[in-house]
């Protein structure tokens, strides 16, 4: 079973999701529950995949292992940054493995989710050496992990947020209304998958099925706006059942084809990896590269910091050369912007006005759908 | 103390967003009004920590907690 993938999902979704809203309605804790449910759902999904399964448990134990022991270390220790990087390393390195055997042809450590998790696993031991996270107990790490809606391809969630929220009683009339909402995004997210994102990759396959140059121009266009409609859908689906389940999960996508610059392009696609990145990788580089006087000028430390910080997003996607090719492109736009935002008089002058934002806006728009092109791999078999 | 902690924020978000309008209105929206950004985020992170020595991690506050003069003040006054 696909999860938000196919009407056996669904069905059991609606079955599964009953006790949950009983438990809300009559103000009672859903996290155990909604534990409960996770479990049923991962056995649901990886019932062909015992392996998987497997692997899963391991990873989970594997990262409460390292978030157990770094804690109890810094308790009795204190900080150190040696020893900090280390479990930085331990944290990251079933995803490592995974990847670098998939290029080698055999994935070893294959499970579901297995980049998402590393997410929110990575970010635990960060906020740990960080002394934000001061203690985590086994029920809520695991459930914070493995939290179904989520599991599979985010939104990625923060684990303070996350546990606030699954200890919080809501009112009755507010947790009816977190139901409705819930209920009305599972449903928007439905149309967008099911029926507009199947439209656009009708496109795809029509139009983009010949040599010619407007053929790959519709394709582009068709691809990007299969991309949105298809992850966006399934992230409102994803979010709509955590609000069921008394969970807040953060939005994912904001409108991303109205922004004006790809700085906020960034701010409205994929929101939940774009920050993660900007919290944990742009923000700790450029604030180590401030205090240490890494770069006299301020904007080529920060293009550097832009071209880590979406290369390493590429090679998340995978250690295809489109995916690592996607990222550079956006580290090398993202600097060029900035430097150009920060240095043209021209900028300054016109960035209120009307026709400047329109003009902005077309040139954005393209751009990122060029992006898409180059993420689709199909630009890679044209040259 | 106060006094302190409001000057040192305020120098450092004028500088950094390039507009005294910060300390006319101390409850503008700085990311609204396209004031500051994520990079401009690190700089007031690090000025805090050199001028006051507050460390404030990126990820500890979400960034509407630390959107106008007046929320950023009451976050660094918090761990004084």
């Amino acid at each position: 079973m696909i999860l938000f993938g196919e009407i056996y999902f669904f069905v059991w979704l609606i079955i599964l999701l009953i006790p949950a809203v009983i438990l809300g309605v009559m103000q009672k804790p859903i996290r155990y529950y909604g534990f409960a449910a996770t479990v049923a759902f991962i056995i649901l999904a990886c019932m062909d995949d015992v392996k998987g399964i497997i692997y899963l448990i391991l990873y989970c134990l594997w990262q409460f292992a390292l978030t157990r022991a770094l804690l109890k270390i810094q308790n009795t220790r204190g900080r150190d940054k040696r020893i900090f990087r280390l479990f930085l390393l331990l944290s990251l390195a079933p995803l490592i493995i995974f990847k670098i055997s998939g290029v080698m042809g055999q994935s070893i450590f294959s499970f579901m989710g297995i980049s998402y998790l590393t997410f929110k696993s990575v970010q635990i031991i960060i906020e740990i050496y960080d002394e934000l996270i001061e203690d985590i107990g086994t029920f809520d790490f695991m459930y914070f992990l493995l939290f179904f809606p989520s599991i599979s391809s985010g939104p990625i969630d923060r684990s303070r947020r996350f546990t606030e929220d699954i200890h919080t009683l809501n009112a009755k009339t507010d947790y009816l209304e977190l139901v409705g909402t819930g209920i009305f995004k599972i449903f928007h997210g439905i149309v967008y998958k099911f029926v507009l994102a199947s439209i656009c990759y009708q496109g795809m396959t029509y139009l983009g099925a010949y040599k010619e140059w407007w053929s790959h121009l519709s394709y582009m266009y068709c691809y990007g706006f299969y991309l949105f409609f298809d992850f966006a859908g399934y992230s409102l689906m994803a979010i709509g059942t955590s609000y069921i389940l008394g969970v807040r999960t953060p939005e994912n996508f904001n409108k991303p084809f109205i922004s004006v610059d790809i700085k906020e392009f960034w701010d409205r696609w994929h929101i939940t990896l774009s920050h993660w990145f900007r919290d944990f990788v742009f923000s700790r580089f450029m604030m180590a590269s401030i205090r240490g006087k890494w770069f006299k000028n301020k904007l080529t430390g920060a293009s550097i910091g832009f071209m880590i910080n979406m290369t390493l997003m590429g090679i998340w996607h995978g250690l295809d050369l489109s995916y690592i090719m996607y990222g550079v492109y956006h580290g090398i736009l993202l600097s060029v912007t900035e430097v150009y935002q920060k240095k043209s008089k021209f900028y300054k002058k016109n960035k209120k006005k009307k026709w400047y934002k329109l003009i902005s806006w077309f040139i954005t728009f393209n751009l990122v759908m060029f992006g898409f092109f180059i993420f689709s791999g199909r630009l890679l078999k044209i040259i | 103390m106060e006094n302190k902690v409001v000057e040192t924020v305020l120098n450092l978000l004028e500088e950094i967003c390039g507009d005294d309008v910060v300390r006319v209105d101390m409850d503008i929206n700085l990311l609204e009004e396209d004031l500051i950004d994520s990079l401009d985020y690190t700089e007031l992170l690090v000025g805090i920590e050199e001028a006051l020595g507050i460390v404030m991690a990126p990820s500890e506050l979400k960034r509407e907690e630390m959107d106008t003069p007046n929320k950023i003040i009451e976050q660094v006054m918090k761990r004084m």
